[in-house]
């Protein structure tokens, strides 16, 4: 049985108030037998440092990708990651997660491909947490296997390819959330071992920048309904029917602007390119834009 | 390889694979831990920044007494991993010399079991926090 939504006011003015929960809901809720919460870092060891009592851990390269081809797990791995840590098909998940969120966003993104009914973000994440001196614990957390279903992923409702990239252009709003240089393509330069190295800067030609820290506060919480309207609508003129494509680099921090979008302002029609500028900086003669080709 | 690894690395390496996966990240968190902090007259003083790293991760390599190889790191507490690896290579090369260090071979880490529990792509940033301080080391006879 999922749990009631949070009825805090903020949360109230979004599009879907019941994708977002408080630390004062989460606090008031731990234990309960319906919640499953889930931490997901981008640092792998972060969550052995401390975590809030009884989350269980996820981790985005070990977990959630596939770790020989680059996708995401299959429907038998998904269910016996949920499974590992307890969570039934009808559990209330709540993730949360360092660095803004992103990789929680990308979690719960992921749980979306499988359609997990009632999946949650933790509004302000693991900073938010730890900054109002909240409980962490470094006690190990175990949980008796639930039986989770086999469920197909759904690879065409959120989620974009390359071809559905290189069809959008010009035909629908593409959103690049990585940071202005990097859309520029003056930030690529990565001597010695170059970690996801791309070989090409600039962006998807017709990609507007909408840098993905434009979302949230400085606490980690995302900002207000009518902030974010005053910019994905009245400054970026995008319509909740529209059909949107956002991106970044490997498609963590664009799953946080998805997350935005999709259950914040509340729009049908967004797909994450989670390939993003690793495999389209890489790719063969594919579109790019730079601002003095432009 | 084993043999080519200064003495403090090669234990540190023979150390991580001779225990069991779970192990390996609480070893990993224990270097982590054992990294000493920046001395103080380098505090606000500009350092290498590994860009590879995820997180910053800044190294600066001196050189005393001619042949010895002093290493300085400074991570965030916030990034455990890097922390880690940065830990390593501290127990494993500070203190060692000049050749010792610029003849481990950069894929050293390999050997450790290490891609396993952190995966592959960000054990890459051991390889290039080691080729950030060979290039100082370099810089510095140069």
């Amino acid at each position: 049985m999922p749990l009631p939504a949070d009825t805090d006011p903020k949360l109230q003015e979004y599009a879907h108030p019941e994708r977002l929960v408080t630390t004062d809901w989460l606090a008031e809720h731990l234990g309960d037998p319906d919640l499953v919460v889930v931490e997901s870092n981008e640092d792998v060891l972060l969550y052995r440092t401390g975590h809030i009592p009884g989350a269980h851990h996820v981790d985005w390269h070990l977990d959630l990708n596939d770790t020989v081809m680059r996708d995401y797990v299959s429907p038998e791995g998904f269910a016996a990651l949920c499974s590992a840590r307890g969570i039934r098909r009808d559990s209330t998940v709540v993730v949360y997660g360092d660095n803004f969120n992103w990789w929680a966003a990308y979690a719960l993104w992921v749980f979306s491909l499988f359609g997990h009914p009632d999946v949650r973000l933790l509004d302000g994440g693991r900073a938010k947490w730890i900054a109002e001196g909240r409980e962490m614990t470094t006690d190990a957390v175990t949980a008796a296997p639930s039986d989770y279903p086999v469920v197909e992923r759904d690879d065409e409702t959120i989620r974009a390819f390359k071809e559905d990239v290189l069809a959008h252009i010009g035909n629908g709003p593409l959103v690049d959330v990585r940071s202005p240089q990097e859309f520029s393509g003056e930030l690529l330069h990565m001597p010695d071992y170059p970690q996801e190295g791309v070989q090409r800067g600039g962006h998807v030609p017709t990609a507007r920048s909408v840098p993905w820290k434009r979302a949230a506060n400085d606490d980690g919480s995302f900002k207000s309904a009518d902030d974010l309207k005053a910019i994905y609508a009245d400054e970026q003129g995008l319509r909740e029917g529209d059909d949107v494509i956002t991106y970044c680099r490997i498609g963590e921090r664009s799953s946080h602007t998805w997350f935005v979008l999709t259950h914040l302002l509340g729009f049908d029609h967004v797909r994450n390119y989670d390939g993003s500028w690793v495999e389209w900086g890489n790719a063969v003669r594919v579109p790019i834009e730079k601002p003095e080709t432009a | 390889m084993a043999g080519a690894l200064p003495p403090r690395l090669n234990a540190i390496v023979e150390e991580f694979a001779d225990v069991d996966r779970t192990e390996r990240l609480d070893l990993l968190l224990e270097y982590a831990n054992g990294l000493p902090d920046l001395p103080e007259r380098m505090q606000g003083q500009e350092l290498e920044r590994v860009h590879e790293c995820q997180t910053p991760l800044f190294v600066q390599a001196e050189v005393e007494d001619g042949d010895v190889v002093r290493l300085y790191f400074q991570a965030p507490d916030e990034a455990p991993t890097s922390k880690g690896f940065a830990g390593i290579l501290h127990a494993g090369l500070d203190g060692a010399t000049v050749d010792e260090v610029l003849g481990t071979p950069s894929e050293f880490a390999s050997g450790m079991g290490l891609a396993d529990v952190v995966s592959p792509l960000r054990m890459r940033s051991v390889g290039a926090i080691l080729a950030r301080i060979k290039r100082q080391l370099v810089d510095r006879a140069a």
